[in-house]
């Protein structure tokens, strides 16, 4: 499949990017170094080209009743200008995919914006259609209309609003967002992010966003790829799909319960939900620490002490904030108490290693 | 430009050898430490293991990715390089003088197979 280029490929490919195929796009996964880069946006400030993911907008009568079915949390209670993280979930309580839903001001109807992966644009748009039919809704996938910017860090305030368009940004509280004209074309700025840090993303069209990054750039902004982008979401326990969430995962298995209202009366997937949180899930996803310097990578076996496969790594990474060798893993939940002892294969060899919190790194939203 | 030392033997799989009497000292070379980015493991065998050309024997790893090590030569591990296992990035800062295993080679006809600098450098464009 040919990987499709974003609004701002050629200024990736201008600073000298090493690009790699992510989620159907062509995507920098570095401009200097991951470390350099990371460190960037933990320290000071950091901005993403993050125009590959997906916006479907929901609108029409039956919107909000809608959203409610498809979606794991519970929107009744978020407020115009606000945004909510959630799943959508099959009947079987796999999840199609995690999204943040975002509710506008359209007057009196209410419209919603959902905020998809990049790799699940497709699915997640043909799964909202099928199940849409007993709604009176107009979906539309507007993922090509819109580039977005994440800018992210403790700076992040500061740089955002030397927009004087967007000095009223300063007052968002994470999780909530404005609208703005700039150049008679519609701005959301956000004050949201996948990085642990406080930060903001900006959606705007392609060619607002190409002014807006080559604007960044002249301000000094460090470009930041993928690469950090996962390193960074990795430190503070963000899920990715397709390791820690995908079709056969449960959110509840994930540790993502407070994101499934299994109060609400109805959504799909409730049922398997409910069933798994009261029975207790059979595997759960934890942080483990290996304690050597080797590296746990995705798709690694976790072992009990007597060598037998309880598990398998997720994600991991060797620390950059940190200087430690960690992962998510999916374990037996009966190993998935803290300080657990378990191992790590890596390769030929077997390391020592042991349950630890998976919030590795203690994120620093503006609440 | 990666860096290049002549009168080393190459791989295509970006491995240099030094041959020192009958043992083969080996590294990875400036372009494959470049390509990884900052090295945080090198994963080594242990002395008297046995190692065959063109097989894995261990593996150096950067945030990215594990790339796999493989070794020209046939022998026995000799002996490995213990300051990489606190210190992996000293391979970044000079990828030649930072030697991962020597071996003692079984069979030094593998090295003619070897590349020479001027043949490693048309591997790497």
């Amino acid at each position: 499949m040919e990987e499709k280029k974003t609004c701002l490929y050629d200024s990736h490919i201008a600073l000298g990017a090493n690009m790699s195929p992510f989620g159907g796009f062509i995507m920098p996964i570095q401009y200097s170094s991951i470390e350099d880069e990371h460190r960037a946006v933990r320290n000071a400030a950091g901005m993403f080209d993050v125009s590959h993911m997906g916006e479907i907008l929901v609108s029409g009568k039956d919107s909000e009743r809608f959203v409610n079915h498809i979606f794991t949390n519970d929107i009744s209670v978020l407020p115009h200008g606000g945004v909510m993280y959630g799943m959508m979930l099959r009947e079987d309580g796999g999840t199609v995919d995690d999204l943040m839903v975002y509710r506008q001001f359209p007057g009196d109807s209410s419209e919603y914006l959902l905020v998809v992966n990049a790799a699940n644009i497709g699915k997640d748009f043909a799964w909202l259609l099928e199940n849409a039919s007993d709604y009176q809704v107009k979906l539309e996938n507007v993922s090509d209309n819109w580039g977005e910017i994440a800018i992210q860090g403790p700076d992040s305030q500061s740089i955002v609003t030397s927009f004087p368009e967007f000095a009223e940004a300063a007052s968002e509280k994470f999780y909530t967002f404005r609208n703005f004209t700039y150049d008679s074309e519609p701005v959301i700025v956000s004050r949201t992010g996948y990085t642990g840090e406080d930060g903001f993303e900006i959606y705007a069209s392609p060619r607002l966003t190409l002014l807006f990054w080559n604007k960044l750039l002249e301000m000094g902004v460090k470009p930041c790829g993928l690469g950090c982008r996962d390193t960074l979401r990795f430190e503070a326990a963000l899920p990715l799909y397709g390791h820690e969430l995908g079709d056969d995962i449960c959110p509840i298995e994930a540790g993502l319960g407070i994101f499934v209202k299994t109060d609400k009366t109805e959504f799909i997937g409730r049922e398997a939900a409910l069933k798994m949180r009261t029975e207790g899930p059979k595997r759960k996803l934890v942080g483990v620490e290996l304690l050597d310097r080797a590296i746990p990578r995705s798709g690694y076996a976790v072992l009990d002490t007597e060598g037998r496969q309880v598990g398998e790594v997720t994600t991991g990474y060797r620390s950059i904030t940190l200087d430690r060798s960690l992962c998510m893993a999916y374990v037996d939940a009966s190993f998935s108490a803290l300080d657990t002892p378990l191992q790590i294969a890596v390769r030929k060899k077997v390391f020592p290693a042991k349950v630890v919190k998976k919030r590795f790194y203690t994120p620093k939203y503006k609440k | 430009m990666a860096k290049l030392v002549e009168g080393l033997k190459y791989s295509e799989s970006h491995e240099w050898v030094k041959v020192e009497g009958d043992l083969a000292l080996i590294g990875i070379t400036d372009y494959a430490q470049h390509a990884l980015g900052n090295i945080t493991y090198v994963d080594m065998p242990s002395e008297g293991d046995e190692v065959n050309a063109g097989e894995e024997f261990g593996a150096v790893e950067s945030t990215k990715i594990a790339s796999d090590l493989f070794s020209p030569v046939s022998g026995v591990v000799a002996e490995i390089n213990s300051a990489l296992e606190d210190a992996p990035e000293l391979i970044n800062g000079d990828a030649y003088a930072n030697w991962i295993i020597k071996v003692k080679m079984s069979d030094p006809a593998e090295l003619d197979k070897l590349l020479d600098a001027a043949g490693y450098e048309a591997v790497c464009k």
